[in-house]
């Protein structure tokens, strides 16, 4: 994997070319984009295919609990400044889908690619990237997922000797502790509004101390890294003291932090922050997220909200009351069967909002809601909620599969 | 804090609040306060002291380290064992119901004295992780309906001659020892693995643990339309497996 323009093998081509007929044949059978079925098909004619389909590239790595994929898209588009860029931009993010996105790029100068947090560790070791962008890290499908500081360290045992530029929020504990096992980081101050998965220090488990933005542990001394970029209000400010300002169509405090984070990756690549973030406003929606459509003459923004940590951030970009808000929830395979988490968001913050509860678990939110002391009205579907509304446009949250069906709902 | 107000205590919320624990504290306090109560609530993180004067404590469930670390600060620290000595009443969940009984098998895989405030004892499951709606029937002299909760843990635990099973499992495993029985209360300190949180979804229990603290036989009603609702829903699907 060491050379730079060593071409494809024989055997990695037609692992390719048997990866592309298998995504092609499922999309014909209507089953979605492909690109998975394509990658696993691919990888088990060449097991190695993941790191010769990379070696041609400089590959920017993102993973985090939230936000990959729209970090991935923004970087994408800052790249392109630079270069040709192939990018699993519908993330597909293990290494199957990461496979089968390489292989349509055989062009491209850089390769931009959003990881699930699982498989990070050993896809930065396939792929020998040039950097890696860490965002956050958070509880998530409880159910389902290792505990959120066992992924950590994880990270940490896979990133300790990797050559990549590694780009690490220093606001979040977790990814500190993660990111400085490596040689190479860039610290950004990228901000983190969840705190309750960082109480407890990485390092020896003492109580972090947290006064105002700052934190470190009273114990062992593990503390905040110095960052060297800063999101600091609208603007990114750079190491040399310069602030840019962020235009960006995507809402929220979150996505502006993940520009800031783009912006330090492209400065990594020689894109200057001023061209990187003049791109990055090209980005409108992301997979359907923060997509605003009209439905029964209405609009509705589509607001994608997986975890308590997603949803903190997402209560704060939201129009101001009495904008109705819709909330949806399901327990399938992917949103994890657990709803516990539910009791994690504080929705008081809702309060002032007109809501309207739907989804699989419409009823654990609304004993949720009705705990918090608030008002609601459960609701059997999208468009009996949208009935209802008072006017203006309606905030529409939704975890995983609950966003996928009201897309599919409204025809998005 | 006035005198007559009801205190509750959510213990070491920086380390065992893994699985939206912080909703039994809530529950609690709500419905304390639609019976017109004052309620202090009082959040101990795990550098703190434990209050000994409490009239309710809680705490939750966590992986495993934090686990070690909370049973290591709580012996540390004796409060929650002085509030329990004072009468207090303890609802303790999964990680929190396997630190108040005698042990259970810490993340270095080594015996991790508890409190004993439970005579449980609990060591780590060989099959596999617990996960799903649990559908059971709460001790009889609790008075209580059937208990509805997900459990989500790999923890077995055995109860000792004077701890009574909290309930008998109709669907699901609860102590996961094969005997039937999930959870275990002695007089006033209990504990369970159910999640949901287990109070959302049998709010009786809330009101059982109100009764206790304020030591009536009865709490003027409360709206339960929406628990009513949930436990519906949810007992059927403890019953009908996906
Ligand atoms: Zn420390």
């Amino acid at each position: 994997m060491a050379g730079n323009s060593e071409p494809l093998s024989p055997r990695a081509k037609l692992a390719v070319t048997a990866g592309r007929a298998a995504a092609a044949a499922s999309r014909a059978v209507g089953r979605g984009s492909g690109s998975v079925i394509g990658g696993k098909v691919s990888l088990k004619l060449d097991p190695d295919l993941l790191g010769r389909l990379a070696a041609h590239l400089d590959v920017v790595l993102v993973s985090a609990t939230n936000g990959k994929t729209t970090t991935t898209r923004l970087i994408a588009e800052a790249l392109r400044a630079g270069g040709p860029v192939v990018s699993n931009a519908l993330g597909a993010n293990m290494p199957a889908g990461i496979t089968s996105a390489l292989a349509g790029g055989s062009d491209a100068r850089f390769g931009v690619i959003e990881v699930d947090e699982k498989y990070l560790a050993g896809v930065a070791k396939d792929v020998t990237p040039k950097a890696i962008a860490l965002l956050n890290l958070s509880r998530d499908q409880l159910d389902r997922a290792a505990e959120t500081r066992m992924l950590a360290e994880k990270w940490r045992e896979g990133l300790a000797g990797n050559k990549a530029m590694v780009i690490a929020n220093c606001d979040d504990p977790l990814i500190a502790w993660a990111a400085s096992s490596s040689p190479n980081v860039i610290w950004v101050a990228a901000g983190q509004a969840w705190k309750d998965d960082a109480w407890s220090c990485p390092s020896c488990g003492g109580v972090l101390q947290r006064p105002a933005d700052d934190w470190f542990c009273g114990e062992c001394g593990f503390r905040r890294p110095m960052p060297s970029w800063a999101l600091s209000g609208d603007h990114v400010v750079d190491p040399h003291g310069s602030a840019w300002p962020i235009h960006l169509r995507l809402p929220g405090r979150a996505n502006k932090a993940n520009a800031a984070t783009s912006a330090a990756v492209a400065a990594h690549f020689g894109v200057p922050p001023q061209v990187a973030l003049e791109r990055m406003y090209e980005v409108r929606a992301v997979a359907g997220r923060y997509d605003v459509v009209t439905f029964h003459e209405r609009e509705l923004r589509l607001l994608l909200a997986k975890n308590p940590a997603g949803w903190l951030e997402t209560f704060s970009l939201i129009d101001r009351p009495p904008a109705p808000v819709v909330l949806s929830v399901n327990a399938r395979g992917a949103d994890g069967t657990d709803t516990s988490w539910l009791w994690d968001v504080d929705y008081t913050q809702l309060a002032g909002h007109p809501i309207f509860v739907l989804g699989d678990r419409k009823l654990d939110l609304a004993v949720r809601l009705e705990v918090a002391a608030l008002d609601f009205r459960v609701c059997d579907n999208l468009d009996e909620a949208v009935r209802a509304a008072p006017p203006g446009r309606i905030e529409v949250i939704a975890n995983y599969t609950a966003f996928q069906d009201l897309r599919r709902r409204v025809g998005n | 804090m006035s005198d007559n107000s009801l205190r509750l205590v959510w213990i070491y919320p920086d380390l065992l609040s893994t699985y939206g624990d912080q909703g039994n504290a809530l529950v609690v306090e709500r419905r304390a306060r639609q019976r017109g109560l004052d309620v202090a609530r009082v959040d101990v993180r795990s550098d703190q002291p434990v209050p000994t004067s409490g009239d309710i404590y809680l705490i939750g469930g966590g992986e495993d380290r934090p686990q070690r670390l909370a049973a290591e600060r709580l012996r540390r620290d004796g409060g929650l064992n002085r509030a329990v000595s004072n009468g207090a009443i303890v609802f303790s969940v999964c990680a929190g119901y396997q630190i108040l009984g005698h042990e259970f098998i810490n993340d270095l895989g080594e015996k991790e004295p508890g409190l004993g405030l439970l005579d449980v004892v609990s060591t780590r499951g060989e099959a596999a992780r617990c996960v799903g709606d649990v559908l059971a029937d709460i001790d009889a002299p609790l008075r209580l309906p059937p208990l509805t909760g997900f459990e989500n843990h790999q923890g077995v635990t055995h109860l000792g001659p004077t701890a009574r099973p909290l309930a008998r499992v109709r669907f699901g495993n609860g102590n996961g020892t094969g005997d039937g029985t999930e959870g275990a209360y002695n007089d006033t300190v209990f504990g369970t693995y159910m999640h949901g949180p287990v109070l959302a979804r049998n709010p009786l229990i809330a009101d059982l643990l109100l009764k206790l603290a304020l030591d009536v036989n009865a709490l003027p009603p409360a709206d339960d339309r929406w628990y009513e609702a949930l436990r519906e829903e949810r007992i059927a699907a403890a019953t009908q497996p996906a």
